[in-house]
């Protein structure tokens, strides 16, 4: 092993080993309104599709965004620094959504707002701009009652 | 791929007893859990869907729907019951958070045609839950 190389103790075979992948997760918040309707539907149908959430003046949610990252811990303990995740994660996602209304953005110029959508443009603005770990998934949570999971094309390891 | 989680709370009362071993075993093995006039929780029920998203719509399920289905075969049949004696899975099965996983997933597979289920998860408290992804 090389001096380089991340050390870690494991307890449990009681030797040192090198491969050692670990998750890490982080909730972040923010608040957006947006409102369901689709180009692609009639007045009625938007109705019978959206319910409440077709309301011409929107509604807003308090989002919690939890984003899981993976990776080996290295020599610090660390599967990567948590300052770095933090300023991307606020810098290319909480500033762009926060107190924003999603229907005027551009990411939802021909997709409605959902939920399901959000949660994976928010993937693929962490994929494309996280490098320091492996973005392993990202959760949104809409209400108390209500959360989406977007793991990439290939879906959840569990 | 894109997973969707619902969640619901319902209150109901249970005990465990296995009529296989005798009374001294079943306290031994059940603690205060044997006591026949049962003990409540409030538990929270987790159900994980997953699909692609319907391009037109935006969802991967109709939310009102699946929250109707867990209404009508969950919390109809346990809100505020007592689980050993009018929930029938549980004439047969002890009602652990285990068994209430696999029966709630039982219960919901085969209405949920809008949507796979992937995952049930019953907790019976904020420290004890258990996770039923059907049978492997």
């Amino acid at each position: 092993m090389n001096s380089n190389d991340p050390m870690i103790i494991d307890f449990k075979l009681g030797k040192v080993s090198s491969n050692m992948k670990a998750y890490l997760n982080r909730r972040y918040r923010f608040s957006a309104s947006h409102r369901l309707h689709s180009e692609q539907m009639s007045d009625d149908e938007n109705r019978a599709t959206y319910g409440k959430c077709n309301n011409p003046h929107g509604h807003g949610h308090n989002y919690v965004l939890e984003v899981t990252v993976s990776g080996q811990v290295d020599q610090n303990g660390m599967v990567c620094n948590l300052v770095d995740l933090d300023d991307c994660v606020q810098q290319n996602v909480v500033t762009r959504f926060d107190l924003e209304n999603l229907n005027y953005r551009q990411e939802f110029a021909s997709a409605v707002p959902t939920t399901e959508n959000l949660c994976t443009v928010i993937y693929d603005i962490l994929k494309r701009e996280f490098r320091q770990a492996h973005l392993e998934r990202v959760r949104l949570e809409e209400t108390l009652f209500n959360s989406f999971e977007y793991a990439g094309t290939e879906g959840l390891n569990h | 791929m894109l997973y969707l989680t619902r969640k619901a709370e319902f209150a109901a009362s249970h005990y465990y007893h296995n009529p296989e071993l005798s009374p001294e075993e079943n306290r031994r093995l059940f603690g205060k859990c044997n006591n026949p006039n049962g003990h409540g929780h409030n538990y929270v029920l987790e159900v994980t869907v997953k699909g692609e998203v319907d391009p037109r719509s935006g969802f991967v399920v109709d939310l009102k729907r699946l929250k109707e289905i867990m209404n009508r075969e969950v919390l109809d049949a346990m809100d505020h019951r007592f689980l050993n004696k009018e929930v029938p899975e549980f004439a047969t099965r002890i009602p652990t958070t285990e068994n209430l996983a696999i029966a709630i997933w039982q219960r919901l597979a085969p209405t949920l045609t809008n949507a796979k289920l992937h995952r049930v998860r019953v907790y019976e408290n904020h420290d004890l839950f258990a996770d039923f992804y059907g049978e492997e």
